[in-house]
């Protein structure tokens, strides 16, 4: 039987998206979005294989900066299922696409569209696997030069352009601040595999202070990219002005690589209690602004950055306790609500618009989508017997555990400012007329779709097991 | 396999009628099913029984420790037929609605579930989870089908809630932490165990039970957390406010009495003083505010949160005694209230306000609403003949036990007289509301007001019928609750 090891997975993401650029470019008169079914099956077919993984085996060579550990086969597949219900998103998405890029055919430009997540799906699954500075940073280039494109994608809405600018500036910017992080770690310690770096710290003879500047160079780096304040300038507007779809892709995979990357890093600089304080005052910082700047939003899009922003708190929490198991628990709830609500918002806002008053009315033009939302919405406040709930579950008991008082007492406040503004979304659902009677279009696909991930959330608020095995 | 087709079976029909079964009669058909259920369970429950009877268990998590599992002994007995009775009665008190009958519907019953839910759970993590399901539902109906400020009062109580809720998984969280590891569990059971062995620490306990008394003193509107309650009653539509001022505001009167009391005795002791304090707060202070209110919901919402207070004096009495009559009274307050909400609805409904000063009079042409209205006043101010009075007595005396000695008096004894005057209290606003609403003379626009329905004797029967036997043969009911309670008391 033929075995095959973790690194074939990336490969056949990259030759998956190598293969459909070039079916574009040669192939003018198909319909573009057969490439967006063809994507979505090939991921698929490499998320089953995940599941049949020969077990690692191998030292030195390409095993000294790529791991194949239960957390980054977990985060693989959590890259591909994003990609995947993204592509869903983008399909829905294309009409837009279509008026605001310019070109020859109806569809130009698509092909690009549907292409450039799949490279990005593979640098996220490097990036769960990197054990080393010089991986990490490769791997985050490779996610965030395709979102560069990405987010400016529908170029002659001067609001995405605007997005694009900021994304472009402010990202390179923290490219900086990583790289220095990262020589000065290397200088200090002269290597720049992570289980080796954390041996040398351990060395007393090795000066912790220039390895502590690097860390927190490397930290505000990372704090781009789970959007934690004081470095979450960029989101409200990057998020509000982003395709939708991206957005959803931006708050989701980008943040989740942050996260798995933040894990990874963060364990030979944990011992300094420097770092740890610092960290707590990011995760108080993150929760409050967040949750406050969320309350008088009236746009969906940016209400959710914000909420991007103050779900990125409860994770900086769990991490905070040292509770990997609860924060991959989170990301998998957040991946399932957040996509659910974004790919609600895709189809109502090409019907009316993105703000919470297009959603007046919601639940007599279509009980389906208006369902789908409250189900999101419940679950990003935090109701019992969604994943949602049972995520902030897991990382209060983290938190409690390592008597993290500050942090648990303002996250539970925070939690009630979530339940405000989540539930301003319901009630334009459900207490609002609506202002056109019109039924609201749903493909099959998306309404596969999100069907599923409704089931997600509540079987995996009530029975989180299968999750935890994953980990195990 | 009788509990979870009594927790389910609401959850389902709700599910169901989402999805089209007619609404109206599927909703009172599934309560009727559970009420049915509930009273076989009553009937087949052993009362001498030590322990949880009728227990099914499913295992949900490993590493947490975690397993659905129900069970009853005589304390959620009884709750389980107030949520019954109280379901049934709301449901056949729904009338016609006109936008979203079917989610209507649904949002009753699914808070019905909740409440079964969370009363029949013998796992920390479900008791929770079941009564949160009820918030989305009470946002909803409120915020829809509810009248006057009613967006207000959505947000107030689902905000008021839901940080409640929150501060009380918190404590549980704390509670289950506190237990050295080998014996740490969600399951009420293993727990008594563990605390009857003395593992939780006395300083533990105390932080605890705070955090407990003020995650559910907020759910069941401790003063000073009371002020959602009012306004949420208020403005609900009558069923919404029949379920919730009647079932599921006792979720946390029902908490500490599982939870906080037998788990952590030296905690509640430590606090006992606080809450002595905050339970006046409600007698006195809400009976005062009560009487100067203008309308009549408001009036009737004040009126619960002050009647918390004497079950709150029952639980922190600290006798045998005052414990059975909290739950006397929790149950009698549930049936009394739920009936004064669903006739201020038909008020309502007929005349279109509730304004003390706009009515009057109404006794002459709606008679059988007068008389049904007169006796569940009575009850509640606690008439004797009523559960009420059965559950005051007793809460009062046990209270004015709790270290008594001959010509002194101490805290409890204050306390306990302090709380006799909200007798009186009760009595001034109940009766004055009585009289503002069906004596007097009649302004001449509610000459064309129509009397209740027959249909509604019905329910109407039964709450009145449940009180009064209750009211007559207390025994019956102490019988089934005091071995939960005896063991609280057992000596060390």
């Amino acid at each position: 039987m033929m075995t095959i090891s973790a690194p074939t997975l990336e490969i056949a993401v990259l030759v998956l998206g190598v293969l459909i650029l070039l079916v574009e470019a040669f192939a003018e008169k198909i319909d573009k979005r057969t490439l967006a079914f063809t994507a979505m099956l090939g991921l698929g077919a490499i998320l089953v294989t995940s599941f049949f993984l020969a077990p690692v085996s191998g030292n030195g060579g390409l095993w000294n900066f790529y791991t194949a550990d239960p957390l980054a086969i977990f985060f693989k597949r959590f890259a591909l299922v994003t990609t995947i219900l993204v592509l869903v998103m983008m399909i829905d998405y294309a009409p837009v696409v279509r008026q605001s890029v310019h070109g020859t055919t109806h569809q130009s430009g698509l092909g690009e569209f549907f292409a450039l997540p799949i490279f990005t799906c593979a640098g996220l699954m490097w990036m769960a696997s990197a054990i080393d500075f010089v991986m990490i940073f490769v791997s985050l280039e490779l996610v965030t030069v395709s979102f560069y494109v990405l987010v400016s994608f529908t170029r002659r809405n001067p609001a995405t352009l605007e997005a694009g600018v900021k994304y472009l500036i402010l990202s390179a910017l923290s490219t900086g601040f990583l790289v220095y992080g990262i020589t000065w770690i290397f200088g200090v310690t002269g290597e720049t595999n992570l289980a080796r770096v954390t041996a040398m710290l351990a060395d007393p003879a090795i000066e912790s202070g220039p390895a502590l500047f690097g860390m927190v160079l490397v930290l505000v780096a990372l704090g781009f990219k789970i959007a934690a304040v004081p470095f979450q300038m960029w989101v409200p507007d990057v998020y509000q002005g982003a395709p939708t779809p991206v957005t959803a892709f931006l708050s989701v995979g980008s943040k989740a690589a942050g996260f798995v990357v933040l894990l990874r890093v963060l364990q030979p600089f944990f011992m300094m209690p420097q770092m740890a304080k610092a960290l707590t005052i990011i995760a108080l910082l993150t929760l409050l602004y967040g949750n406050l700047a969320a309350l008088p939003q009236t746009n969906l899009k940016r209400l959710l950055a914000y909420s991007s922003i103050a779900h990125a708190g409860y994770l900086l929490i769990g991490v905070v306790s040292f509770a990997g198991e609860a924060v991959s628990y989170y990301l998998v709830a957040y991946l399932l609500m957040t996509l659910l609500s974004f790919a609600v918002l895709v189809v109502v806002a090409n019907q009316t618009g993105d703000n919470i008053a297009d959603f007046s009315g919601l639940a007599k033009r279509s009980p389906f989508l208006a369902f789908a939302m409250l189900v999101a919405m419940a679950s990003l406040a935090g109701v019992p017997f969604t994943a949602g709930f049972l995520g902030k579950f897991y990382i209060f008991d983290a938190a409690l555990r390592h008597h993290q008082t500050a942090l648990v007492v303002v996250g539970v406040i925070t939690v009630a400012c979530g339940f405000y503004y989540y539930l301003k979304v319901v009630r334009a659902m459900y207490w609002e007329g609506s202002p056109l009677d019109v039924p609201v279009p749903v493909s099959r696909l998306s309404r596969v779709a999100m069907t599923a991930m409704i089931a997600a959330i509540v079987v995996l608020g009530v029975y989180p097991q299968p999750i935890l095995n994953a980990l195990k | 396999m009788i509990l979870p087709f009594i927790v389910f079976c609401p959850i389902v029909a709700a599910l169901a009628i989402l999805c089209g079964a007619p609404a109206r009669r599927t909703a009172l058909w599934a309560a009727g099913f559970t009420l049915a259920a509930t009273l076989l369970t009553y009937f087949e429950f052993d009362a001498g029984r030590r322990g949880f009877d009728f227990v099914v268990s499913y295992p949900i998590s490993e590493a947490w420790r975690l397993n659905f599992t129900l069970g009853i002994d005589g304390l959620s007995l009884i709750m389980l037929l107030l949520t019954a009775i109280v379901t049934f009665a709301a449901i056949w008190f729904t009338g016609p609605i006109a936008t979203h009958e079917h989610a209507f519907h649904a949002c009753l019953l699914l808070i019905a579930g909740g409440a079964l839910g969370a009363f029949a759970s013998l796992d920390l993590f479900f008791f929770y989870a079941f009564h949160e399901l009820a918030l989305i539902p009470t946002f909803l109906l409120i915020g829809i089908w509810g009248s006057g400020n009613r967006h207000a009062a959505a947000w107030k109580i689902t905000i008021y809630l839901a940080t409640g809720s929150f501060i009380l998984l918190l404590g549980l969280i704390m509670l289950y932490r506190s237990v050295p590891e080998a014996a740490r569990s969600f399951d009420i059971r293993a727990l008594q165990k563990a605390a009857a062995l003395g593992m939780i620490p006395a300083d533990a306990q105390s932080s605890i039970f705070l955090v407990l008394l003020i995650g559910f003193g907020i759910l069941v509107s401790l003063f000073p957390f009371h002020t959602w309650a009012p306004e949420a009653y208020a403005s609900a539509p009558a069923p919404a406010a029949m379920l919730h001022a009647g079932v599921l505001k006792k979720f946390g009167l029902y908490g500490l009495l599982r939870v906080a009391l037998p788990l952590l005795p030296q905690g509640a002791q430590q606090w006992t003083t606080l809450l002595l304090v905050l339970l006046l707060g409600n007698i006195i202070y809400i009976g005062l505010v009560t009487i100067a209110q203008k309308r009549l919901d408001w009036m009737l919402g004040y009126s619960s949160v002050m009647h918390m207070g004497y079950i709150f004096l029952g639980i922190a009495s600290g006798t045998l005694l005052g414990t059975n009559g909290a739950a006397v009274l929790i149950f009698a307050h549930g049936i009394s209230i739920a009936l004064l909400f669903g006739l201020a609805g038909e008020i309502r409904q007929r005349t279109g306000t509730l304004l003390l000063s706009d009515l009057g009079g109404l006794g002459k042409i709606m008679p059988r609403a007068g008389f049904v209205f007169g006796l569940a006043a009575f009850a509640s101010i606690g008439l004797p003949g009523f559960a009420n009075f059965a559950g005051e007595v007793m809460v009062l005396f046990g209270a004015f036990r709790n270290g008594a000695e001959p010509y002194r008096f101490h805290i409890f004894q204050v306390a306990t007289v302090l709380a006799l005057w909200g007798v009186v209290i009760s009595a001034v606003y109940m009766l004055r509301a009585y009289r503002q609403v069906f004596m007097g003379t009649m302004p001449e626009r509610w000459s064309g007001v129509t009397d209740l329905r027959r249909s509604l004797h019905v329910p109407i029967g039964l709450l009145i019928a449940v009180t009064l036997w209750f009211g007559f043969f207390p025994q019956s009911f102490v019988r089934i609750v005091s071995p939960t309670f005896r063991t609280y008391f057992a000596p060390k």
